[in-house]
């Protein structure tokens, strides 16, 4: 895996600096904050079978009435480089967390590991660091994903814990690295 | 049925209601509803607020290769259609299935009834090697011996023979030739519970193949497969991999094109580990997966009784760098090898089909197109763009890929109908509204089609569910025309 990690392509960190200038340079100022619902998961995530996650963490609630999770702050970036911070549950993944607050993060296998849709890039690399290290099989999605890069991950699997408080995440400009990039689909 | 058609078009009508009246909806038909049609569809509503899109089918059933291509063994990565449903549930999404572009409706017709016209049809055909002996029983497409398997009714009768033989080859080492060697070699036990059609679930109980030949002209720097698919075949149970450790040393332009693809990399440091850990077991009774590289097929032979394949005549290749794209083509080398076999599946990629009034470019088998937009001639000194017609998928960047790739490629072909839209080029001529479905439904009526709606599916969706629980399975398909269009419109 290390191994691997240290062959990555130089193109691919030259196309994470260019897509990060690009959304620095396009980022507007409105910053929306929501907080998250409190109400059970959308009926689209429930399904997730094996690699659902459960947002209840024991003993981790902050405020008196106890309804109220522990959560961190999560921002993200998306195509066109406007940002949006969350409230997350610890214990939620990013791809339950952007749905639940309607951020269009696709989700074709709805986390089950079977796609690269919710491929997301993690824009400072000591956060990335404080992750666990992908599992063969988010590898193998992740080769497949648009815009790799070299703190890209699958947000299914970006699971929220407390040392992940202030995060910031940016979809792939996807339209435009299709076009662009001159991507070469992999054979099927 | 004629008084369904008539009430499903009094419903469409009212529901339209506003924007009927301000005749300002934009009408959409996509043709084909795979991944490519259907992501089309989703960006479409989203991003244009009166675009009414239909999409049409010439099967009864929605999803393209998610339904009749993805392997039964693949459950997670058909839970897309989840997300491809809600898109149909849209009021401003009809399906039109059993409706077959050409003999039922025409694109011309479509285009005049139409604002826009997305031709997403995909890839209904196979790329044919040219080798002598290629009509011989016994050999098919993987795609025929696919459909087959995921009860596509266009294969039901197809029945491969298993039972002559204890060998496969399968031409080809991407994915989809992982696909059908894996399913001829999988355990029943483990292919009995997935939606595996019952005709192939018995054919394959049934089956004697126990050895399968994976052949590819170039070498495992080179192989077209995944490294999600591999490791799923290189880690099953009971099954003996072999590879030729000589063919696993590289060229210094091999280790270029490692260097310069992440995914082939972990390809080949895939097969490596593969080769080096299963050293020196030999377990009697295993069944066998053989990966082959460098050699191509010369000829097909004929068996003993001439009545079937009985081999294949392999040349040995050697790779030459090609000055123009920077990779690697196999040369042979005039060194030849027979491999007896019973059974061939070609898997060399798949081919679009052309209609007619499609431009076509028969050398890529692919829409000439940019980002989407069709072009009614491929000479780049006269090219043209068809007004209201685009392209999207494989008919638009040929066979490969896998499901999300569609995402963005839809991705691309909306952004275009937008900009189109967005400078005025989309306005018919005469200025008077598009029939839009309405159209449609009377030109179904006219020629006496019984089209399949959303619902109709729906119905077969729940019989084949249904059935599916009685024998533990997520579903039986049904997999005969009648059946689906009894249980879509009885």
């Amino acid at each position: 895996m290390k191994i691997m990690q240290n062959a990555r392509v130089q193109a691919d960190t030259d196309t994470n600096r260019l897509l990060i200038n690009w959304l620095l340079s396009n980022r507007q100022i409105s910053t929306i904050q929501r907080d998250l619902k409190t109400g059970p998961f959308s009926p689209f995530l429930y399904p997730m079978g094996k690699f659902c996650f459960s947002n209840a963490a024991n003993g981790q609630t902050t405020e008196g009435d106890g309804k109220d999770k522990e959560t961190i702050s999560v921002t993200f970036l998306d195509k066109d480089g406007e940002e949006k911070v969350i409230k997350v549950p610890v214990g939620m993944s990013m791809l339950e967390a952007a749905h639940e607050n309607d951020i269009e993060l696709e989700g074709a296998c709805e986390g089950s590991l079977a796609c690269s849709t919710c491929h997301v890039i993690v824009m400072d690399v000591n956060y990335y660091n404080k992750l666990e290290d992908p599992t063969d099989e988010e590898n193998d999605m992740l080769d497949l994903a648009f815009g790799l890069t070299e703190t890209s991950r699958l947000g299914c699997q970006i699971v929220a814990k407390p040392e992940l408080d202030g995060i910031r995440l940016a979809l792939p400009a996807a339209t435009r690295n299709f076009a662009v990039d001159g991507f070469v689909p992999k054979p099927h | 049925m004629k008084g369904g058609l008539l009430f499903r078009g009094w419903k469409t009508l009212t529901s339209r209601g506003f924007f009927s009246l301000n005749d300002k909806s934009l009408r959409v038909c996509v043709i084909g509803s795979g991944p490519a049609g259907f992501y089309t569809a989703e960006k479409m509503l989203k991003a244009h607020e009166r675009a009414e899109v239909d999409i049409l089918d010439r099967l009864p059933t929605p999803f393209g290769l998610v339904r009749s291509g993805v392997a039964p063994d693949h459950p997670e990565t058909k839970i897309v259609v989840n997300q491809f449903s809600r898109v149909a549930s849209n009021e401003r999404c009809s399906f039109f299935g059993n409706v077959s572009l050409g003999s039922d409706v025409s694109l011309s017709e479509l285009r005049d009834m139409y604002d826009v016209v997305v031709v997403a049809y995909g890839a209904e055909s196979d790329r044919s090697l040219g080798v002598p002996g290629e009509n011989l029983k016994e050999i098919y497409s993987a795609r025929e011996f696919v459909w087959w398997y995921n009860g596509h009714p266009d294969c039901r009768y197809m029945a491969p023979d298993l039972k002559c033989t204890d060998t496969a080859v399968v031409l080809g080492q991407g994915n989809v030739a992982l696909d059908v060697a894996r399913i001829l070699l999988r355990p029943m036990s483990e292919l009995q519970t997935t939606d595996i059609a019952e005709h192939a679930l018995v054919s394959l109980q049934e089956s004697t193949i126990r050895k399968v030949y994976l052949v590819g002209r170039r070498g495992p720097a080179q192989a077209a497969c995944t490294a999600k698919e591999l490791r799923e075949i290189l880690g099953m149970k009971n099954l003996q991999v072999h590879i030729r450790e000589a063919d696993l040393v590289i060229s210094p332009a091999d280790e270029e094109e490692l260097k310069a693809s992440r995914i082939q990399r972990r390809v080949y440091d895939l097969l490596c580990k593969s080769a080096t850990s299963h050293q020196g077991h030999d377990f009697a009774g295993q069944r066998e997966l053989h990966f082959i590289f460098f050699r191509k097929p010369d000829k097909f032979l004929p068996s003993e009784d001439q009545s079937r394949v009985g081999g294949v005549r392999l040349e040995k290749t050697c790779l030459k760098a090609n000055g123009l794209s920077g990779k690697q083509v196999a040369i042979g080398t005039g060194q030849f090898e027979d491999l007896n076999c019973g059974l061939v599946l070609k898997s060399i990629g798949y081919k679009s089909v052309p209609v007619d009034g499609l431009p076509f470019d028969k050398y890529r088998g692919v829409v000439p197109n940019v980002r989407g937009r069709v072009l009614s001639s491929d000479q780049p000194e006269n090219v043209n763009i068809e007004q209201g017609l685009y392209v999207v998928g494989w008919l638009k960047r040929g066979p490969t890929g896998i499901v999300a790739t569609n995402l963005y490629c839809a991705e691309e072909t909306v952004a275009s109908i937008l900009e189109d839209i967005d400078n005025g080029l989309i306005a018919s001529p005469s200025g008077s509204p598009k029939p839009g479905r309405q159209g449609l439904l009377q030109a179904l009526e006219d020629k006496n089609v019984r089209f399949v709606p959303f619902g109709g599916w729906e119905k077969i969706d729940s019989k084949e569910k249904l059935e599916g629980q009685l024998r533990n399975k997520p579903r039986e398909k049904l997999t005969t025309w009648d059946e689906l269009l009894k249980a879509a419109l009885g």
